[in-house]
């Protein structure tokens, strides 16, 4: 199998990253990835933790270097991690926060004291090395191990960049995480790949966002979601000048799409995929309604079963959870709703079904059901839950739903009842739950 | 259960239950133990929700001072300290 080089600069002076310090030339950051690879422990897995994102590729660069696989876990609270501590006995942690985690093997990303040096060569990774495992939560509650191998990232890397037309020199700023393989792709791998630098931050609020942007020079790309576009445009922040603008993790409205466009002034492109594919397609949401596919991939709808997405950087033919319907000429797609099971908040997907199973499981639940409000694009979706426990308090019941679903899912709010709005079959018609959630909403307003 | 907060602390423990539609009473939110994660396990999105109505209600726009805001949302106390310092309305 053929190798592929792990950054397509080349030149030592050639900036990688920007971080608070300024920027990183290649000579600096292929020094620093020689020198945390040689310190890395010698396991098979690796949890990368760093919050900040040169740490990140560093200690990503430095495991591809060391032939370890980096596991990108779901979220970084206490029982996701313990769960896929299980599942990997052999994982330790590089972290560059205090944390703690009990049970986890913790490598503290290295203070670098030599920084100075001039690169020989660019290391070269294996196409078929599983460079990352990414995670969905399973029907049973256990993570499903998506992994992704040097050579797909890569390559996914390259289609996304061939259709955004993103060239070498431009500079990368995410408000989302690489631990997740929109950020991994989006942050990391594309200007790695096509001679970007990255910045090292991940800010948050507006102001932040703005402050970031302005630390780097131009073209700048903006990797984010609908939800810190939303705030953006509400608290009417003003950006410096933008290359473009990439969306997802999140359904964008096409409002929305374009009071960002125009505020910004900057195309706003969104991308279309999952954690068992990586990116599938794109849009342009401000005037665009169907998707077009990245080169290569190819969508194909069974009437009443699922669809299937395969080709590209996609390695197995897969089903998606969402229904599509194909354009006449078969080269774009259109989103027909997403199979009704499955829910989508803060990047994550999680089946209702699942969720039921989880909170009914609860010792003292006698009967409960969540409920998912109808979407309102670029607001942060969250659930409710009503529930029939007359032994437990509600912070009980949270407490015991922390340990078994992603936080993002835990019900805001969450109301117990004495008993469920079933219908003689034992159904429960979503029109029933949605009277009875606002009726309870009212009363404690 | 604590009853040491603080009259603006009681306004902002008032503002994040009701902006994030917590399930607890603002008066039991211990000011000094974290907002995110193990504390009230508060994530990234409400973080941005917050600081969307600490901006209607004070008036300014909050920046964060680290990487992951560690230290603002350390707790109620130091995001009430900021939001004292920091308010113009």
């Amino acid at each position: 199998m053929s190798a592929i080089a792990l950054l397509s600069h080349r030149r030592g002076e050639q900036v990688v990253a920007w971080r608070n310090t300024g920027p990183v030339s290649l000579d600096t950051f292929l020094h620093e990835v020689e020198q945390v690879a040689e310190r890395l422990p010698q396991h098979s897995f690796v949890f990368n933790l760093c919050t900040d994102r040169y740490h990140f590729l560093v200690t990503f660069c430095a495991a591809l270097l060391r032939g370890q696989t980096s596991l990108l876990p779901p979220n970084h609270a206490e029982p996701a991690l313990a769960q896929l501590q299980a599942a990997y006995p052999d994982a330790y942690a590089v972290t560059d926060q205090p944390m703690r985690t009990a049970g986890l093997k913790i490598f503290p990303f290295p203070a670098l004291l030599n920084t100075e040096g001039h690169y020989r060569e660019i290391p070269a990774i294996a196409a078929d090395q599983i460079a990352a495992i990414a995670f969905t939560s399973g029907s049973t509650g256990q993570p499903m191990a998506h992994p992704k191998t040097w050579g797909a990232l890569v390559m996914e890397a390259a289609l996304a960049a061939s259709r955004l037309e993103i060239g070498p020199g431009c500079h990368f700023l995410g408000t989302v995480p690489p631990q997740h393989m929109y950020g991994l792709v989006f942050t990391l791998m594309l200007p790695l790949r096509h001679g970007g630098a990255i910045h090292a931050g991940q800010p948050l609020f507006p102001a932040d966002i703005r402050l970031a942007l302005e630390a780097l020079p131009a073209p700048r790309v903006l990797v984010t979601t609908p939800l810190h576009l939303r705030i953006c445009l509400e608290q009417q922040i003003e950006l410096p000048p933008l290359a473009l603008m990439l969306s997802a993790a999140a359904p964008l409205s096409s409002e929305l799409a374009q009071r960002a466009e125009t505020a910004f002034n900057t195309p706003l492109m969104e991308i279309y995929g999952c954690t068992e594919t990586g990116a599938i397609a794109t849009r342009r949401t401000a005037s665009e309604a169907d998707w077009s596919p990245l080169s290569g991939i190819t969508l194909s709808s069974d009437d009443g079963g699922p669809s299937w997405v395969k080709g590209g950087h996609i390695q197995t033919p897969t089903a998606l959870q969402d229904v599509i319907e194909i354009t006449t000429d078969e080269s774009r797609f259109r989103l027909a709703g997403r199979s009704a099971d499955m829910l989508k908040i803060a990047g994550k997907r999680a089946s209702l079904g699942d969720l039921n199973r989880q909170l009914n499981r609860i010792p003292g639940v006698r009967d409960g059901v969540f409920f998912a409000p109808d979407e309102a694009p670029g607001k942060a979706v969250r659930l409710s839950a009503l529930v029939v426990a007359p032994e437990l308090s509600e912070q009980e019941i949270i407490a015991a739903l922390r340990h078994a679903i992603d936080p993002a899912f835990l019900p805001r709010p969450l109301y117990k009842v004495d008993e469920l709005p079933r219908s003689a079959t034992g159904k429960l018609p979503r029109e029933h739950l949605r009277l009875l959630i606002a009726g309870l909403q009212e009363a404690r307003s | 259960m604590n009853n040491s907060q603080s009259p603006l602390e009681q306004e902002v423990a008032a503002l994040i239950v009701q902006a994030l539609n917590l399930e607890i009473t603002p008066q039991e939110i211990d000011p000094a133990a974290p907002l995110y994660h193990e504390g009230l396990g508060l994530d990234s999105i409400d973080m941005l929700e917050l600081s969307l109505a600490i901006s209607k209600t004070y008036g300014f726009q909050l920046k964060s001072d680290a990487p992951d805001n560690a230290s603002i949302f350390s707790s109620l106390q130091s995001l009430t300290r900021h939001i004292g310092k920091s308010r113009v309305k």
